[in-house]
């Protein structure tokens, strides 16, 4: 017989006795275009919205106490779990503030690798936004193009690392392997193709009537409210700032190649939409040229720093003490110097920062992972009130928020 | 005997460490290296205490008084331009000094500068919001309490964010167990079954990877199989393994080590 227990149905949706016709509406935690676990609890007159309270933490797995309790090299893994959208960025942000710890510079071809990961990676975050967000205000057609061009772009880094959405690609002091032989070919061949799909999709969109609709002058941020509320990447250039990290303070190889950061004044949801398409095609011109710079890199994949990184494997195989530090290394992990870091990259999302405090141990004393979602999803506290319901959706579609990085 | 850990600080610990090994340090720089940030910290210092300033990592960190962040965060937005607070948390340092140490990073986009402020705080001390300065504040200001249960005074809905409203205890202090505390392994029994149901469910097991020998539900051991569920921990029957080749698969034959032959001439 089944036990009777604890759990009674209520109606929490519904207050039914109030003297206004404010009517409180709980969106969310299962809501298919919460875009994770959001629950958003919306004060309602009539369609309008009068106050929102996002309330967060369905996703949390305390990230920043694992870290506390995991060696630096055993938390790359972990940080695929944050945006897992676009993984490799979370690793290559983590990877790269223990690289500035220590000190530590990467081959050239390990850069050029990171380079075309990360960018590969930004363009299947868009594309995957562009896909979702369609899919949430109706145009299932453009959802059916989107994911055709992400599964190609899946595929390749299935190639380069084995795995599609959890990459772990990225390694303290430079990745773990080279490009295998189609990789670049195969590039190549997507980014021809590209354009014409960017085109496939802004035909179907950009004049569209129920599209324009939804997305012009709905979700205005300002820019004050933009930069008040920490916002990042494209929902900060869509308010007017011209504010691109890779541009301004530039990591790897940005400063090599040549791209535009496309900006707009409007800061409204279409701008946001436009400015997704453009950074794509920004995205495939930063491919082509990093694909021309591959060629005549030395082979070294990752830094030599003994003290913290393993040498390669054949020094592995053959090397006695190669084998022992290696041993110390996985088995007691790395110890950066005491100090503290903080390094912002741009993520697709937006500001990736990695503060990590360490105490010279083999675990970081304290780790602070700052999640450009994280205030994306807290600027719908002031960004929502004035809107109505069927806004809503779109809004936190364009917001591009990411529940993984929203909780950590 | 069993060999001390400390309470105040749960936290994984390297298991060796050699007694001679002294850890290296990230350079610390002055700051009259680099002008924009000593003009920064001239103006800051005309008018608060600074107890320390350096750079490291291309970064300015200020420490400042506790009482003074509201007003020196303002400075920082209004004067210096610093027009964006990026992140703030705290670290616990309660173990050695008994402080919580809360730290600003903050983005000036027009000098395309980022500057640390920190300060520190004693364990039942709060510290002023800065939400009115920046709104980021209000949903890290939330995090930080919820984590580490640093009150902050001025804030306007001062409620925990990521964990649920009625948790005990602050997930991010060092005395805190990765798998959590007691309350924790029996949150979800008590809310959704009542505490009266805590015999018959037992505490939630919070560490993924423990592995109980004598749970006959989750696991089967080959050569002792038992109905699910029974008891095994006064023993248990052996069962013989059985194969399907037993009955005679084609080219398979189950070793055996009588009919074996040992070949002594590898040249053979």
């Amino acid at each position: 017989m089944q036990q009777a227990n604890r759990l009674r149905p209520f109606f929490e949706n519904i207050t039914f006795d109030r003297d206004d016709n404010e009517l409180i509406l709980n969106f969310g935690p299962q809501h298919p275009s919460a875009h994770g676990q959001l629950r958003l609890m919306l004060h309602l007159q009539q369609e309008q919205i009068t106050k929102a309270h996002p309330d967060i933490g369905y996703l949390h797995r305390g990230m920043e106490k694992m870290a506390e309790n995991m060696i630096y090299n055993e938390f790359m893994p972990t940080t695929d779990r944050m945006d897992y959208i676009a993984s490799s960025s979370n690793n290559y942000g983590f990877a790269l503030a223990v690289e500035k710890l220590i000190g530590l510079d990467v081959p050239r071809r390990a850069k050029v690798i990171r380079m075309m990961l990360l960018e590969t990676n930004r363009l299947m975050s868009h594309l995957f936004w562009l896909a979702t967000t369609a899919l949430d205000i109706g145009a299932m057609t453009v959802f059916l193009f989107a994911f055709r061009e992400r599964e190609y772009l899946m595929d390749l880094i299935e190639d380069y690392c084995g795995a599609r959405l959890t990459h772990a690609a990225i390694r303290i002091g430079g990745v773990p392997l080279d490009l295998p032989d189609n990789f670049i070919a195969d590039l190549r061949k997507f980014l021809d193709k590209l354009p014409e799909n960017i085109k496939d999709y802004e035909d179907l969109l950009d004049t569209n009537r129920i599209w324009l609709m939804r997305m012009e002058n709905v979700g205005v941020i300002s820019t004050e409210m933009a930069l008040s509320w920490g916002c990042s990447g494209v929902m900060l250039r869509a308010s007017g700032v011209e504010w691109d990290i890779r541009k301004e303070e530039p990591y790897e190889l940005y400063d090599e190649v040549d791209f535009n950061v496309p900006v707009s004044d409007k800061g409204d949801n279409y701008a946001r939409y436009k400015l997704y398409m453009a950074e794509m095609r920004e995205s495939a011109k930063i491919l082509y040229q990093v694909i021309d710079m591959y060629e005549g890199t030395e082979p070294a994949l990752m830094a030599h720093a003994p003290q913290y990184i393993s040498a390669p494997k054949i020094d592995i195989m053959t090397q006695n003490y190669s084998l022992m530090q290696h041993f110390v290394l996985v088995t007691q992990g790395m110890r950066p110097p005491v100090g503290e870091v903080y390094i912002a990259t741009e993520s697709p999302k937006g500001e990736l920062g990695f503060y990590i405090n360490s105490q010279g141990g083999a675990y970081p004393y304290r780790l602070k992972l700052r999640a450009p979602s994280f205030w994306h999803t807290g600027i719908l506290t002031d960004l929502l009130p004035g809107h109505y319901i069927p806004d809503v959706v779109s809004i936190i579609g364009t917001t591009n928020i990411v529940f993984g990085e929203v909780d950590r | 005997m069993r060999a001390y850990t400390p309470k105040d600080d749960v936290q994984k610990k390297p298991y060796y460490t050699d007694r001679y090994w002294v850890a290296p340090q990230v350079a610390k720089s002055d700051v009259s290296e680099d002008a924009v940030f000593a003009a920064d910290l001239e103006a800051i210092k005309a008018k608060f205490d600074v107890l320390d300033a350096y750079i490291q990592v291309g970064q300015m960190v200020v420490v400042i008084n506790a009482v003074d962040n509201f007003s020196v965060i303002e400075m920082m937005k209004n004067v210096l331009a610093y027009n964006q607070l990026s992140e703030m948390s705290a670290i616990d340092w309660l173990a050695s000094e008994g402080k919580f140490e809360i730290f600003y990073q903050m983005l000036s986009m027009s000098k395309r500068k980022r500057v640390r402020i920190k300060c520190k705080i004693g364990e039942k001390e709060s510290i002023q919001s800065v939400e009115k300065l920046f709104r980021s504040a209000d949903w890290s200001e939330r995090e930080m309490y919820d984590m580490f249960g640093v009150v902050v005074n001025n804030h306007p809905f001062m409620k925990r964010i990521l964990m649920p409203d009625d948790w005990e205890g602050f997930p991010l202090r060092k005395t805190y167990p990765l798998q959590g505390d007691e309350f924790a392994q029996w949150y979800e029994v008590d809310k959704i079954f009542g505490k009266e149901a805590r015999e018959i469910i037992g505490p939630e097991n919070r560490d993924p990877a423990r592995i109980d020998r004598y749970d006959t539900e989750r696991f089967a051991r080959l050569g002792h199989e038992v109905p699910h569920g029974t008891d095994i921990s006064q023993g248990e029957p052996d069962t013989p393994l059985c194969y399907q080749e037993n009955d005679g698969v084609f080219m398979i034959e189950k070793f055996d080590a009588e009919k074996s032959v040992v070949i002594s001439d590898r040249h053979r």
